[in-house]
């Protein structure tokens, strides 16, 4: 490849990341403007869209939430054997989960599961004309279509975390008292102890972020389909990249000003 | 056959005037000038890729067009605001080429869909409505089938049901026999003119088939290189001296329309 074409590449590369910013932007401000203005979402709809990315992803953010308190109380418990503090496994658990593991590791989830679900439905509505059709029929196809699922993964991906932290924290507990044998009672003390309301509070603060995110990209890169079947693909493996990337971005951000 | 007339404006059910539409470097309505007659049937007709299909959307609000005039029902369409054009629409139907069914969704929550989500009709109304319209196009019984369980005749069917559902003034129609069986075809092409007959709409069909225009139509326009090229009746059409209306009836390869 020539350097004009390596640069141009870069270009176009640059150029589609501004253009799905703005795009991604002004989709949000529609959301939002619609969200505040009558007629209201609509309950069926907003329902229908609660159970499938809060009651249809409950299964897998318990298995993921599970191993990862499990998996997390092995590995603390390798550095606090070096110290002889085995007891503090509890608090590095209950802090990890709440803080950062179970909103991001719930937000990947959910990203993978019903963010691409959300582009490839959009996408494929846009190229059979559906969202055509829709306007025909005097409908608002940003009303209808984007504010449920938007409107929806916010509410219920903290609803999510709720559910990734406390199997989290019993998953660690597991580990600690059971394969490890640390002493139960000191083991729920500690898990209770250094565990403030903040933390919690935080972690769903996050989730609902990250909800609203990976949402808001599935339905813009779907919505925004053109072409066929291939593209429609494009956007749906997009969505998870893109979403992924924001989540561990705001993550930060969110980290670096509650706790910064 | 001449270039459009103009015609008084109650007789008209929609008009473009000088409209012009690009795509990138493709200009693909060129100066496009044609009336759509009030409660007639005017099929356009035109080769692929001619820019038949850009038509309808720019009607709708689709898309925007580049240049020109553009009225639907007596409103200038890219003047409109989301609300006046969101009332417009429910004054207009539109049958698209593939029906672009809501495949979530039943056959009866299609066909009521404006009824239920935009009128807010109560739902014994609404399943009332459906159930009439779906016996208007020889549909019974289908209500609570999905788009996916039904043949491409029956979902051709449905879509046209849910294009005249809220009793539109105007019906736009998009390729309406394309992947359908001849004698499908010839069946859809009657409920056309048995709707135009019963609920008095105005009809604009856009389509390359050349039997269902003289079977349905009061008026054809033949749309060639961005611009209506002839006009007029069936009987006049078919001894038009125009070479594309001739290349284009005779399905010939060599002629002015490009291969």
């Amino acid at each position: 490849m020539s350097v004009a074409a390596a640069v141009g590449r870069v270009g176009g590369m640059a150029l589609d990341a501004v253009r799905g910013f703005g795009g991604g932007t002004l989709l949000l401000g529609q959301t939002l403007g619609r969200l505040l203005r009558p007629p209201f979402v609509a309950p069926r709809g907003l329902l229908e869209q609660c159970l499938r990315v809060g009651v249809e992803s409950v299964p897998v953010v318990l298995v993921t939430g599970a191993f990862t308190g499990m998996v997390l109380a092995f590995e603390s418990a390798i550095a606090f054997r070096r110290f002889g503090s085995e007891d503090l496994i509890a608090t590095v658990v209950a802090l990890a989960v709440t803080r950062e593991l179970g909103p991001v590791l719930t937000g990947v989830m959910v990203a993978g599961r019903v963010g691409s679900a959300m582009a490839a439905e959009l996408g494929s509505m846009r190229i059979t004309e559906q969202i055509d059709a829709l306007v025909t029929l005097a409908t608002d196809p940003v009303r209808f279509l984007v504010v449920p699922r938007v409107l929806a993964a916010t509410l219920m991906l903290p609803c999510l975390v709720l559910f990734a932290d406390a199997i989290g924290i019993v998953g660690g507990w597991l580990v600690g008292v059971k394969a490890l044998g640390n002493n139960p009672v000191l083991y729920e003390k500690r898990t209770l102890q250094y565990l403030e309301l903040a933390d919690v509070s935080v972690g769903l603060a996050k989730a609902a972020v990250f909800g609203a995110t990976l949402a808001l990209v599935g339905c813009y890169l779907g919505y925004t389909v053109r072409g066929g079947a291939r593209e429609v693909g494009v956007a749906v493996t997009r969505s998870v990249v893109v979403s992924l990337i924001l989540i561990l971005v705001f993550d930060y951000l969110l980290t670096a000003w509650f706790f910064g | 056959m001449s270039a459009p007339a103009a015609a008084p404006a109650a007789s008209e059910a929609a008009s473009f005037l000088q409209v012009r539409k690009a795509y990138g470097e493709r200009q693909v309505l060129d100066g496009l000038s044609l009336v759509v007659p009030a409660q007639r049937i005017l099929v356009v007709m035109g080769s692929s890729g001619v820019g038949k299909s850009t038509l309808l959307r720019l009607l709708l609000g689709l898309e925007p067009y580049d240049a020109g005039s553009l009225r639907l029902l007596g409103h200038e369409v890219a003047r409109l605001g989301p609300e006046a054009h969101a009332r417009l629409m429910l004054r207009v139907g539109m049958l698209f080429q593939f029906g672009a069914l809501f495949d979530s969704m039943t056959v009866g929550e299609n066909v009521g869909f404006a009824l239920s989500h935009v009128r807010r009709l109560p739902r014994s109304e609404t399943r009332r409505i459906v159930r009439e319209t779906l016996l208007l196009v020889g549909l019974k019984n289908v209500e609570q089938l999905r788009p996916s369980e039904i043949s491409g005749g029956m979902r051709k069917r449905v879509a046209l049901a849910r294009a005249i559902a809220h009793r539109p003034e105007v019906l736009l129609v998009d390729e309406p026999t394309s992947g359908l069986d001849p004698v499908t075809a010839d069946a859809i092409g009657q409920l056309i003119v048995q709707l135009r007959n019963r609920l008095g709409v105005s009809v604009l069909a856009i389509s390359h088939d050349v039997q269902l225009a003289f079977r349905i139509a009061d008026r054809i326009s033949m749309l060639h290189r961005g611009r209506i090229v002839a006009e007029g009746a069936p009987e006049e059409m078919r001894s038009s001296p125009n070479e594309v209306v001739r290349q284009f009836l005779a399905g010939r390869a060599h002629g002015p329309i490009p291969v």
